[in-house]
């Protein structure tokens, strides 16, 4: 936001001006330590407000969600746009002058790429936020980096592949990055070896796509037949389990084989999306996905969409308080998902915390390592 | 070189543009040689040429050449 001039001091807040406030108020919440129904209340008025502001500045969102009333609402009450909507429509809130870049989901050759507009504001505080949450399982401090990806070129321009903007966001934690694979996805085992030698005795990061890590990197080392020790690594991954449930690696599976080949103690996947990009769901060390002070999931009935409780599956709609320059604060995603409880995990995390079981039978790939995975 | 002119180097080189372009109330993401990507190549220089160690807070409060002043000071980088 820019400083204004002082004879704007006598004009009604704007939107922006509105939504900028309610946000910071959130933003100072600690991200795992309020309670579901004190971040219901605060997360909720931050949403009535995006969704004034894209009713008045999204036409197809205007027409999709103008009649519902945002007077003495719940979390549950507020209107979702359906995730294939983004592939379909080119959403947008601002002008398009406001326009930094464009995010493109990784959609592969034969599937229609999500088109995500991101202004200025939008896309700073995804960063703040997604540093925020970061912060909570890393600390501060930035550590020497192994990105189980190849360094190849994912932006043209204004436009930005997810994937790499799943990459950029995590390397904020990472310094001396390195890529662990080459372009054509073989292992880089030059740049491997030489990063594992090098930190030896210091903590690292490690990032990766699902699919990648275990197909690319795993996989690999174990049919090469090679050692790689990373004792003192954390591996953060996300982006999808479906090629894997194919080949019945599950989060267990995954987390002892990348023990085994690899010695990295400490595994933690994250649910996330491009549409929502810097709201993600960590796991926790009790294995479930919690949602932070700036975000929320609710569950729906995959007939009639209404509001599930804990122990049931259904669809998962997730809610940001981020999306301001596109209409996503609200989505309704096309992925499988259990409400396990609410502010009683074992881990000492309030608020909901989930698994995702799957995606809907039929429905086409989406996430950076499943596409990866069709696309090879 | 002086810190100020050492500070200017690394704006120009890592954001690739011209040395006067770089003046305190130059701010992140409103020319499009500074944007995220951009960004973490400035960081990495500034770590290099000051000798210092950034955190995560740094890379996100660092929105100005200004502020990048600032934020070097806490790391007795004077200017």
């Amino acid at each position: 936001m820019q400083d204004d001039d002082s004879v704007e001091t006598d004009i009604p807040m704007t939107i922006e001006d509105n939504y900028l406030t309610k946000l910071e108020s959130l933003f100072e919440v600690p991200v795992y330590d309020v309670s579901q129904v004190e971040k219901e209340r605060l997360l909720v008025e931050v949403l009535a407000t995006l969704h004034q502001h894209h009713v008045e500045n999204c036409e197809s969102y205007q027409r999709l969600a103008s009649t519902w009333k945002t007077d003495n609402i719940q979390l549950s009450d507020i209107p979702f746009v359906a995730v294939r909507l983004f592939k379909l429509l080119a959403l947008k809130s601002v002008p398009e002058s406001k326009v930094l870049k464009c995010l493109t989901s990784s959609g592969t050759s034969g599937q229609v790429p999500a088109k995500i507009f991101l202004d200025a504001i939008t896309s700073r505080w995804q960063s703040k936020v997604l540093v925020r949450i970061l912060q909570q399982f890393l600390g501060k401090q930035r550590l020497p980096m192994l990105i189980i990806d190849s360094p190849g070129n994912h932006q043209s321009g204004s436009r930005v592949n997810a994937r790499f903007a799943g990459i950029q966001g995590l390397a904020m934690f990472g310094r001396d990055h390195t890529y662990a694979l080459n372009n054509d996805m073989t292992v880089d085992w030059e740049a491997v070896e030489a990063f594992c030698r090098k930190y030896e005795n210091d903590n690292v990061l490690v990032f990766g796509f699902t699919f990648m890590v275990w197909h690319y990197f795993i996989a690999a080392i174990k049919s090469a037949n090679r050692t790689v020790r990373l004792p003192n690594a954390h591996l953060f991954h996300s982006g999808g389990w479906k090629k894997l449930q194919s080949q019945s690696v599950d989060n267990h599976t995954f987390k002892a084989g990348v023990l085994n080949l690899t010695g990295i103690p400490k595994v933690t996947n994250f649910y996330g999306m491009a549409e929502q990009v810097g709201t993600v769901f960590m796991e926790c060390e009790h294995g479930f996905l919690h949602a932070p002070s700036t975000a929320d999931v609710v569950f729906r009935d995959c007939y009639d969409f209404s509001e599930l409780n804990v122990g049931q599956t259904g669809l998962i709609q997730v809610l940001s308080a981020l999306p301001y320059s596109y209409p996503g604060f609200s989505i309704l995603t096309e992925d499988l998902g259990t409400l396990h409880g609410v502010d009683d995990c074992q881990c000492g995390r309030k608020g909901k915390y989930f698994t995702v079981e799957s995606r809907l039978p039929k429905v086409e790939l989406r996430g950076c390592s499943d596409t990866a995975a069709a696309a090879s | 070189m002086s810190n100020q002119e050492k500070l200017v180097q690394a704006f120009s080189d890592a954001l690739g543009i011209a040395q006067d372009l770089v003046q305190d109330t130059l701010e992140y993401n409103t020319i499009k040689e500074w944007d995220s990507t951009a960004h973490m190549v400035l960081i990495s220089e500034l770590e290099t040429v000051f000798d210092v160690m950034l955190d995560t807070d740094d890379i996100i409060d660092m929105s100005s050449v200004a502020k990048a002043k600032s934020i070097l000071g806490k790391y007795d980088v004077t200017f």
